[in-house]
């Protein structure tokens, strides 16, 4: 092998130190943000901590440090440094894995750390068909060649596992790169174009429909290229009063058609041209949506009505309206209605929202159902760099098991002639689990002998 | 018959399980060893079936999900986890001894998940965002990782103790029984990448989750930034050893911080500092 003198910078990038020390400053300066709350108004900094520390924080950029010049800048020399170091070593595997093991001189086998001997009764020709079909019996696909003294058979397995390591790697900077892609500062400063990537919620009122969302951070106006519309939201709840569920039925308008009609649930986020929908709130108003029919007559109606006042319905010969209410913070969970046709005493009854309510009046039966309004409350997002951060994960995944488990086994026997006939001497080498190979190997020496 | 009453048992188990452990470290009666892998694994079996059972029961009452959303749940699911781990470290290689550092940890976890105020031992059920199978994988590897760090913490301890006997004891000593100090090495190595490959899964699991429930994979939330550090600290590890050849004590102290950290990011987290996790 060359060796050419490398620049130091070059030669610092390409060490195990500065990964090893990286590591370490990453894990420990990432703890800081776990103390230091992040990403509150100035004014909470100053109060929490005082006036010459928070000055310190927001020179340190501490209150969004995960986002800070110089985590970013770490998170860079890390990537780097990765780069070199693997670019520096693979051609390194390359060019052993290209060495034949059969130009190794037979002297040299004494000296590998996993040994064995076979003496056979066989004449040399004899033993090389054994050694030959044994091999092959055992998986093993051996070559060999001719030396002054002997036959040399080699074989190897798992020569590519020696990758495994550097699928890592790539995969880290497959991560890194999708998250570069996915990010919504890159795509506003960098590429010019928030439409890119971006994170943002929408506050749709139930029956209203929308053709933009609004960036978190900076609050800007992101045009989608179509409307979304809530067509309405509802909360269930498991019997102890937890919540169960919240959903939003939703239409996809794309110019002005209605596309697709789905529902919005945590967890079931919904992805339109590459823009993704999550129920992410909600906010309830105090208005009600009423509807009424006459049972008997095509007499219905359905009104927004707010709590005491009172309603008229002139068709349907009654008036109506909401009385009292129980409620959990600003959502209704009972309501108390009051009817009457002006004969006799009026109805009065509680009611969940949702639940039809069948009223028996003299002028006939009516059927009531009322549900409160709400506007749900979406997290829009349009990530491109997802598929590679979930691609890059896989990957990892599998890059690390062949790192861990597998490795690359060499194996060698030089038959030579003996008085009794051959000697075989076996060598082999793993670069990884030894021990394991070292079983292997035993059993392959048993299988030679006789 | 319920649950609760298995789990008690099991708890009973692994506490008469670390004790006999703890007797084949004092006198090397190769019996008291035996009894000790028969109570863990009798443990474990019990165990498999309450958390089988408790499954069942919130079916019962009409909630239906998998027992591990909450931090009872989980530190039940976490002794599960380490016991299971060393029962495989102990028929994979055949060291015994190692209960003796390993059991205690599942058994105060059984006992602490018991008998601790902070814990609710009721099946409460799960609010929107917990409804994910995403959630049950992320639990399940971070845990099998987790568990497999408290091992290599258990190992660590054992070295340093051989190590600090040296030759002085030879077989004599309370540290004759432990096997060599290579050995220990070797297993601290085996047990750590076990650990960070599931708990890489933990990592990525845990993201997809978050997407699909939040629309971000990553938001620095403290858990998650702790996680990350846990991660760091390991591949720290295996780099050091793998490419610096740092070997033996140093490895063992490091796989002993590795404990705390973990702690810090199941617990500490939960407790001291604010963030989206409620479950560990
Ligand atoms: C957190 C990020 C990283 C992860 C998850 C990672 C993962 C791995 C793994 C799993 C191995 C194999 C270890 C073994 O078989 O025991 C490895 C080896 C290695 N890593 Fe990394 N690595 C990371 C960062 C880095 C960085 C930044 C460098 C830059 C110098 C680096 C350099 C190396 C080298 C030189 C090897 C040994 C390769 C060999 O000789 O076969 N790693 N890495």
């Amino acid at each position: 092998m060359t060796t050419t003198t490398k620049h130091p910078i070059i030669s610092l990038f390409a060490s195990v130190q500065l990964a090893l020390f990286l590591l370490f400053l990453l894990a420990s300066t990432s703890i800081i943000g776990t103390l230091i709350p992040q990403n509150n108004q100035p004014a909470y900094y100053v109060e929490r901590y005082g006036h010459k520390a928070a000055q310190l924080l927001q020179v340190l950029d501490i209150p969004d440090m995960y986002n800070s010049w110089w985590f970013l800048g770490l998170l860079a020399l890390f990537a780097l440094n990765l780069v070199v170091c693997s670019a520096e070593r693979i051609p390194q595997v390359i060019r052993s894995l290209r060495r034949d093991g059969l130009e190794v001189l037979p002297e040299q086998l004494t000296k590998f750390p996993i040994r064995g001997e076979v003496i056979l009764p066989d004449a040399p020709a004899a033993a090389w068909e054994r050694v030959d079909s044994v091999l092959k019996n055992k998986g093993w696909a051996p070559r060999h060649v001719d030396k002054q003294d002997g036959r040399l058979f080699f074989a190897e397995r798992g020569g590519w596992t020696r990758f495994g390591v550097y699928v890592v790697h790539c995969s880290i900077l497959i991560i890194l790169a999708g998250a570069l892609a996915g990010s919504s500062s890159v795509a506003r400063r960098i590429l010019n174009n928030p439409g890119f990537a971006f994170k943002g919620s929408i506050m749709l009122p139930e029956g209203e429909s929308t053709d933009h969302i609004l960036t978190f951070k900076t609050g800007e106006r992101i045009d989608l290229g179509f409307a979304l519309r809530c067509d309405s939201f509802t909360i269930e709840y498991y019997a102890n009063g937890m919540p169960k569920t919240y959903r939003s039925e939703v239409t996809i308008l794309d110019n002005g058609q209605p596309v697709q009609e789905t529902a919005i649930e945590v967890n079931q986020p919904l992805t339109y041209k590459g823009v993704t929908f999550y129920q992410s709130s909600y906010q309830p108003y105090q208005q009600y949506r009423v509807s009424l029919q006459k049972r008997g007559t095509a007499l219905t109606t359905a009104t927004l009505i707010q709590a005491a006042k009172q309603v008229d319905w002139p068709e349907g010969g009654i008036s109506y309206g909401i009385i009292n209410r129980e409620t959990q913070g600003e959502v209704t969970r009972r309501l108390k209605i009051w009817l009457t046709d002006n004969q006799g005493e009026p109805s009065v009854f509680w009611l969940h929202p949702n639940q039809e309510a069948v009223i028996e009046r003299p002028s006939g039966t009516y059927l009531l159902t009322i549900r409160q309004m709400y506007a749900t409350g979406l997290q829009a997002t349009r990530d491109p760099g997802v598929w590679l951060v979930y691609g890059g994960c896989l990957l990892m995944l599998i890059g690390l098991s062949i790192a861990f488990f597998l490795s690359h086994r060499r194996l060698f026997v030089f038959v030579t002639p003996s008085e009794q006939g051959s000697r075989l001497l076996l060598a082999g080498d793993a670069n990884k689990n030894k021990g394991g190979f070292e079983k292997t190997f035993e059993e392959l020496r048993k299988a030679l002998e006789i | 018959m319920d649950s609760s009453l298995l789990f008690g048992i099991t708890m009973l188990a692994y506490l008469l399980a670390t004790a006999c452990y703890l007797g084949l470290l004092l006198f090397k009666g190769k019996g008291i060893g035996r009894l000790g892998m028969l109570l863990a694994a009798a443990g474990a079996a019990v165990h498999t079936a309450a958390l089988g059972l408790r499954w069942y029961e919130s079916y019962q009452i009409g909630i239906g999900r998998a027992p591990l959303t909450n931090m009872y749940e989980s530190l039940v699911f976490f002794a599960w986890c380490i016991t299971l781990v060393y029962l495989a470290l102990e028929f994979r290689f055949k060291v015994r001894i190692v209960g003796a550092f390993v059991m205690p940890f599942a058994a105060v976890a059984m006992a602490y998940a018991s008998f601790s105020d902070r814990m609710d031992s009721q099946i409460s059920p799960l609010i929107p965002a917990l409804q994910s199978n995403w959630l049950i994988a992320h639990v399940v590897t971070c845990f099998i990782g987790y568990a497999a760090f408290i091992v290599a913490t258990g190992l660590g301890v054992m070295y340093l103790l051989k190590e600090s006997a040296g030759d002085r004891e030879g077989t004599h000593g309370i540290t004759g029984s432990l096997p060599e100090l290579k050995v220990i090495d070797d297993l601290i190595h085996r047990t750590i990448i076990f650990g960070f490959l599931w708990f890489s899964g933990g990592i990525i699991t845990g993201a997809v989750w978050a997407n699909e429930a939040w629309g971000t994979y990553w938001s620095w939330d403290p858990k998650e930034t702790w996680s990350i550090i846990t991660w760091f600290l390991y591949a720290l590890i295996l780099h050091a050893r793998f490419t610096r050849g740092w070997r033996g004590r140093r490895i063992a102290w490091l796989a002993i911080l590795g404990f705390f950290v973990v702690l810090f990011t199941y617990f500490g987290v939960n407790y001291l500092l604010s963030g989206l996790h409620s479950d560990g």
